[in-house]
């Protein structure tokens, strides 16, 4: 069997993955992006903070500083042109006690030496006339103008969605199990849909870099997946939080915060415990105690009642405290990103840069395409739109018409347009990263009867193989009145 | 945008929506429209196929689809219009309502009186923060009754259930006649949250174990559940260390309270009362909005179909009233205060002249059990006005009081009124 064969393979298609696809997608190359899950950006990528950091944090001089100053400043105009939501709300980092002072001038001017512009300190009456739910402890904080939020799977889509448009190869639920190598040059991967080959492989795999790296026989990249829990609150509560808060950091995170997301919610989180499975995914008792009590000390009105959500993602933590992005020594054809955490989801779109750079340092050609787009649509945001555009929608597809979320105002004709978006939305929870649908205060009681019918007539399924998140995660096992196996 | 009038408009089409609007036109009213979201009237009736509704408005043991179609038939015959597929998206103090459906797209409707009828939600999975992982095969017991009911879908087979209210106790009888068992249903009180019946009709003769002071610690599964960890809990519903025990199954349903829903009232600027999560009303189910009554599940969850509908009832009257008169010269709101054990009560304020033509029910529920008679009482200072004996009292089992309608002037008199348990 003829193995398909392209220029570059790039192996997870996370946000960093996304990205260097579409980077990529730029010139004459062929392009695979694969990914072993059901949806793009089901990693790390799905379950962060979704902040849009300035840069005063990482330690100067490293590859994080460099990329998260750099990536900071790409937000607008990647934003613009893929249809994402961004919104630059600045962030604070608020000193809670005398000491936190010495912390607060620390970052400040880590920041001037980091290049981060827009920084200033201010005074405790300053900040709570800015956020008047801050606690009355605050002796003042580190404002960082460029710093923001965004939708980080709007983003990973956005990108995804471009990338393809522009020729690239998307191949989902698609794993990689092997590499291909001639001597001393990776050629090659072996999935679980048969082999394909490439001049460059490129790991964006994030927790998984260094289980895949070790198939290549390198070593010295160890991930520890670092976890982080967090709540949602009710839109209601985002009366009370209009940026982002930080507490000072520690030596393993920025600590437990409390943000307004773009989405309009609140979030709360997270903590930071390393664990042993990369597949850990679950909230604990304890982890949400430490978070709870964590943003209560920030914001001590915040009313737990108004949680509606909890939910824990995982950090890709490398061994070396910055991000590793290489051509490991003695190989050819291999280029590996690892240790891409914090503020991993800034310096993407740098990340996505800088890799091309490197490509074409080690010899690939880049032609640029002619008919090359950066512009990407996604599918329309109707509880965004003004009334008249909702009106005209409408009449455009009368299915714009029927609410079927009514927390969050998601209509059956966004549901229709993500199942058949560039990449098609196939489970419930790749529908609710594309248009928010079960994301409200209801967490999907109302709609998701709807919601499973719809995508069973738009997808050609059987509401009985609807899932939740692919896999085994099926809503409906059988019909009633069907006697039971 | 198209643009509409009315005299009534009515939010919802559940019991307290169909009354409301029946007894709108009844009043007098002249265009009563019904924007109901889903495409069939009735709200959350048509799945509630189990029997139990209108006992005493129909003198009849009817269930949920019957108890609709009956109200339904009235309104229609009343003369009310009806849109389904449509969802209202705003509504300001103005009576100024958006709403948005497929056939007629955006509509501006503006009417001269609104009745909030929107019913309630089921408390979510992340409201309690249950810990563990988020796979497939969790959801609340009245999205499982819509799948068994509606849909015709099983979204399960072996079923532990959080919470012991209503929804959750129906449905563990409902699963099992359909083939499915089971395993346990768990409640964190030392007694369950919906109704003394239902226990022994759908838990206790179908054999399904009850575990009390206990809760679910852990999820179990990565993509379907697998199992669940459950946990006895101690006087302050904390997890006693060493009482875990793995429930094997593949669903979890939640019964674990109804919250009313208001994002619209919200919207409108209507006062809500920090207990029920609903509007602040007075006996005609006025809010503080003018022009804005308030029915049903949406001002606070009743345990019986009828007591929805006689609210909803007097809300489509004084709506009407408003329409028709605009707003009746009132005297000063007299406040009703919950006093010790009472959680909250309906309404929170009355005016003295409605004692005039008829009594008024007063509504509330009780914080905790008291298991042996008590008196409940309302009082105006030292006063006691309205009193009741009753064998036991149970937050699942709301209260009613009647203030009789010769108290007009005594009423007129007091600063606040005060419901007050005696034992």
């Amino acid at each position: 069997m003829n193995a398909a064969s392209y220029d570059c393979i790039i192996v997870g298609a996370g946000v960093v993955g996304s990205l260097i696809a579409r980077a990529l997608s730029r010139y004459r190359l062929r392009i695979l992006l694969l990914d072993k899950a059901s949806d793009v950006g089901e990693g790390t990528t799905k379950a962060n903070t979704a902040i849009v950091h300035a840069g005063y944090d990482a330690k100067p001089g490293t590859l994080k500083a460099k990329l998260n100053v750099a990536g900071n400043r790409l937000f607008d105009q990647l934003c613009a042109e893929l249809d994402v939501e961004f919104e630059r709300c600045g962030t604070y980092v608020v000193g809670l006690g005398a000491e936190d002072w010495t912390t607060l001038q620390e970052l400040y001017r880590r920041g001037q030496a980091n290049g981060v512009s827009g920084l200033s300190l201010i005074d405790a009456a300053e900040m709570r006339r800015r956020e008047p739910a801050v606690s009355d402890k605050t002796v003042g904080a580190l404002y960082a103008a460029t710093g923001g939020i965004v939708d980080p799977f709007g983003l990973c889509i956005g990108a995804a969605e471009n990338a393809v448009l522009n020729g690239v190869k998307l191949a989902l639920e698609t794993e990689v199990t092997d590499f291909l190598r001639e001597g001393q040059r990776i050629v090659g991967v072996v999935t679980n849909r048969g082999k394909f080959l490439g001049r460059w492989v490129i790991i964006a795999a994030g927790l998984w870099a260094d289980d895949l790296l070790h198939k290549t026989g390198v070593d010295g990249f160890r991930i520890t997946p670092r976890k982080g829990e967090y709540f949602v609150l009710d839109k209601v509560a985002a009366d009370l939080v209009h940026s982002v808060l930080f507490p000072c950091p520690t030596p393993i995170s920025k600590g437990i915060l409390v943000t307004r997301t773009i989405h309009g919610n609140v979030m709360l989180g997270p903590n930071a415990n390393d664990v042993a499975s990369k597949e850990d995914l679950s909230t604990t008792a304890a982890g949400l105690n430490e978070v709870m009590a964590g943003a209560l000390r920030l914001v001590p009105g915040l009313d737990p009642r108004m949680v509606i959500r909890t939910f824990a993602g995982l950090r890709a933590a490398g061994n070396t405290g910055d991000f590793r992005i290489e051509i490991p020594q003695g190989l050819y054809g291999l280029l590996v990103l690892a240790g891409i955490e914090s503020p991993g989801l800034t310096a993407a779109p740098a990340i996505a840069e800088y890799v091309v750079e490197m490509l074409r340092e080690a010899g690939l050609r880049l032609v640029e395409r002619p008919d090359y787009n950066p512009l990407r649509q996604g599918i329309p945001r109707f509880s965004r739109l003004s009334r008249a555009e909702q009106e005209a929608l409408i009449a455009r597809d009368p299915r714009y018409g029927h609410v079927i979320c009514r927390c969050e105002t998601v209509t059956e004709g966004e549901i229709v347009a993500a199942c058949h978006a560039p990449i098609p939305a196939r489970t419930y929870d790749a529908l609710k990263r594309r248009t928010r649908v079960g994301s409200g205060r209801c967490q999907g009681a109302f709609d998701t009867p709807l919601v499973i019918q719809i995508m069973a007539r738009e997808l050609g399924l059987s509401p009985l193989e609807i899932t939740l998140k692919g896999g085994r995660s099926r809503f409906l096992l059988r019909e009633t009145k069907e006697v039971s196996a | 945008m198209r643009e509409l009038r009315c005299d009534v408009l009515v939010v919802g089409s559940g019991p307290a929506g169909l009354a409301a609007a029946y007894q709108a036109r009844e009043s007098g009213a002249g265009r009563v429209l019904v924007l109901e979201r889903n495409d069939e009237l009735g709200g959350i009736l048509p799945q509630c196929i189990h029997n139990g509704f209108g006992v005493r408005i129909f003198s009849a043991d009817l269930t949920g689809p019957e108890y609709a179609g009956r109200w339904i038939r009235r309104a229609r015959e009343a003369g009310v219009e009806f849109f389904t597929r449509t969802m209202v998206l705003a509504i300001d103090q103005g009576l100024k309502v958006v709403a948005a459906n497929s056939q007629l797209g955006l509509m501006e409707i503006q009417a001269k009186a609104i009745v909030l009828a929107m019913g309630c939600r089921e408390r979510p999975r992340g409201a309690l923060a249950i810990p563990g992982s988020r796979p497939a095969g969790i959801y609340t017991a009245g999205t499982a009754q819509r799948l068994v009911n509606m849909e015709g879908y099983m979204p399960g087979s072996r079923f532990v259930i959080l919470g012991s209210g209503d929804i959750g106790m129906i449905m563990a009888r409902r699963l099992t006649l359909e083939g499915a068992e089971v395993v346990a249903m768990v409640e964190i009180l030392p007694y369950i949250s919906g109704l003394r019946r239902n226990l022994v009709q759908c838990v206790l003769d179908y054999n399904i174990p009850l575990r009390l002071c206990t809760t679910v610690t852990d999820v179990l599964g990565a993509e379907r559940v697998e199992a669940v960890v459950i946990s006895r809990v101690d006087e302050r519903w904390q997890p006693i260390p060493g009482t875990q025990e793995e429930l094997q199954c593949d669903t979890l349903l939640l019964s674990v309270g109804l919250i009313p829903e208001n994002e619209l009232s919200r919207m409108a600027g209507v006062a809500l009362d920090p207990v029920t999560g609903g509007p602040l009303v007075d006996e005609r189910y006025a809010t503080n909005v003018p022009g804005i009554y308030a029915a049903g599940n949406a001002v606070h969850v009743y345990d019986l179909v009828d007591d929805v509908t006689e609210s909803a009832l007097r809300a489509g009257h004084y709506a009407a009233e408003y329409a028709l008169r605009g707003s009746a010269e009132l005297s000063r709101p007299i406040p009703i205060r919950p006093g010790d054990n009472v959680r909250h009560v309906v309404p929170q304020a009355i005016h003295a002249e409605s004692l005039r033509d008829g009594a008024l029910p007063i509504q509330f529920r009780v914080r905790q059990p008291i298991e042996e008679a008590v008196h409940v009482q309302i009082k105006a200072g030292e006063n006691v006005l309205a009193s009741k004996r009753l064998r036991y009292v149970r937050p699942s089992e709301m209260i009613t009081l009647e203030l009789e309608a010769g108290l007009a002037e005594r009423v007129a008199r007091v600063e606040a009124l005060q419901i007050h348990i005696a034992r």
